[in-house]
């Protein structure tokens, strides 16, 4: 461990990252150049079935979408903090283990609570 | 390490990325022709024959045709973002490639002990797989906002709500892996497996592998719950975009779909481990591309079978049905480590006592 673990196992992921830009990037960049390009004011207008578009898209959307991001954030947290938790399970005992039950029961009330509210309803 | 050696390690590492990239770009085109000829042959027709040799430059076709279409960028689009929304979520889905394992080799005996076949052997591969695969949301976030359309901004906003809503599901299962492996290194997880289909995870953790792929399947948006694509919202999130750039948002679909299907064969069902030990002369790498591609065949058959859920139906499922569960059962396995008399039972896969 150290800058030479680094170093052999990250610099593959960077040059990986480039070569990924570079494979989508350059077919993207060719078909500009090799399809003929004949743009109008009809074909660069939004797609809304033929109608002219008639007030701006971005709307206002339903709210439970913003309170599923939330509950997202909680729990994805969670596994955040369960992961190292499982990694070091054979270290921390039976005591880590209940230690995580009781975290857990808690989160569970409020999950308990988000779906009594109906905050997971979807009609 | 002097330059020159630092340029031929940083080549030969460019090399090992082409050779596992570029694979993945064909097995795409592939997978959409056995995906029509599979589903021709499940509806009683024939799927596309006609293009060369029973069809089998069909994918090269279409990729031409797509090639030579024109470029529509809308003028009320915002055109930073719908320019780089199709690399936002085709890079994620490439570079989530770098940590997978393809098996091990000595080649030919050359080195003493084996290595394993991974670009990177990283020691958190695991988490690195599922943080990375979760930025390709921003693709799809970025292309529905960029489009300043109806479609594809209602579009991107279902979608994005269904992938986190299966993320979580999908990270609570893979903690049961983690407990019996106690690694998140993908070698070492495959290693937990040795010797044979009753080491394999899939048996005490069978639920954690239904609600993986399932996950999985909603996370790339396969046909069951495909409502981003569903006929009241056009195509969803890439309804503004044409040709080329269409092709790689599905190039994208594809390679997360190749990937989910890789990451179940090595979490759940034994990576390259052949599933009697005396078989294993077969090279581990035709196991494990072997198990992916009956997954792959499996995510076919689901869209042949199933019909699309509707969305309450959907976030139902992950969240009220994935979720618990995956949470009873993270409780199950460490009940049974815990308790004593269960414990023996347990140890059979337990990587770490």
């Amino acid at each position: 461990m150290g800058a030479a673990y680094l170093a052999n196992e990250y610099a593959p992921i960077f040059i990986f990252i480039l070569v990924a830009i570079a494979m989508g990037a350059a077919p993207l960049v060719l078909t500009l150049f090799l399809a003929e390009q004949k743009p109008d004011a009809e074909k660069l207008s939004a797609y809304e079935c033929g109608f002219e578009a008639f007030e701006d898209a971005r709307l206002q959307f339903d709210v439970r979408f913003y309170l599923l991001a939330i509950l997202f954030v909680v729990f994805d947290l969670e596994s955040a903090f369960l992961f190292p938790w499982a990694i070091v399970l054979d270290q921390i005992g039976l005591f880590g283990f209940v230690e995580m039950v009781l975290f857990l029961v808690v989160l569970l009330v409020g999950y308990i609570y988000a779906w009594k509210k109906g905050a997971l309803q979807w009609e | 390490m002097t330059p020159i050696d630092m340029a031929i390690q940083a080549g030969i590492w460019a090399l090992e990325i082409l050779a596992i990239a570029a694979p993945v770009a064909l097995s795409v085109a592939y997978i959409t022709y056995f995906e029509r000829r599979i589903i021709g042959w499940v509806q009683v027709r024939q799927g596309c024959n006609r293009v060369g040799p029973a069809g089998l430059l069909q994918p090269l076709a279409d990729g031409l045709k797509l090639f030579l279409k024109e470029t529509i960028i809308p003028a009320r689009a915002n055109k930073l973002l719908f320019v780089g929304a199709p690399l936002m979520s085709l890079v994620p889905a490439l570079i989530a490639f770098a940590v997978v394992p393809f098996g091990e080799t000595s080649l030919f005996g050359i080195w003493d002990t084996p290595h394993v076949m991974a670009i990177s052997n990283l020691n958190m591969g695991l988490l690195y797989v599922m943080a990375i695969s979760s930025l390709s949301i921003y693709g799809v976030l970025m292309a529905g906002w960029a489009s300043n359309s109806k479609y594809p901004i209602i579009g991107s906003i279902r979608s994005t709500c269904q992938m986190i809503s299966y993320e979580i599901a999908m990270g609570f299962g893979l903690v049961t892996v983690m407990m019996l492996a106690g690694s998140l290194n993908l070698s070492d997880i495959v290693h937990a497996q040795a010797g044979g289909i009753l080491h394999w995870y899939m048996i005490p953790l069978f639920p954690m592998l239904i609600v993986y792929f399932i996950s999985g399947c909603a996370e790339v948006g396969r046909t069951p719950f495909d409502l981003t694509e569903t006929e009241e919202l056009v195509s969803g999130y890439h309804t503004e975009y044409s040709g080329m750039w269409f092709a790689t948002f599905s190039l994208a679909e594809y390679g997360a779909m190749i990937l989910i299907s890789l990451m179940t064969s090595i979490l759940f069902l034994g990576g390259w481990y052949a599933p009697i030990p005396a078989l294993d002369i077969i090279p581990g790498t035709v196991w494990l591309l072997g198990k992916s591609a009956f997954l792959i065949f499996v995510f076919i058959w689901f869209r042949a079978t199933f019909p699309r859920y509707r969305y309450d139906q959907m976030m139902r499922l992950g969240w009220k049905i994935f979720l618990p569960w995956t949470l009873g059962w993270i409780f199950v396995v460490g009940l049974f480590i815990y308790t004593p008399g269960l414990d023996s039972i347990i140890d059979f896969w337990l990587a770490w006592r």
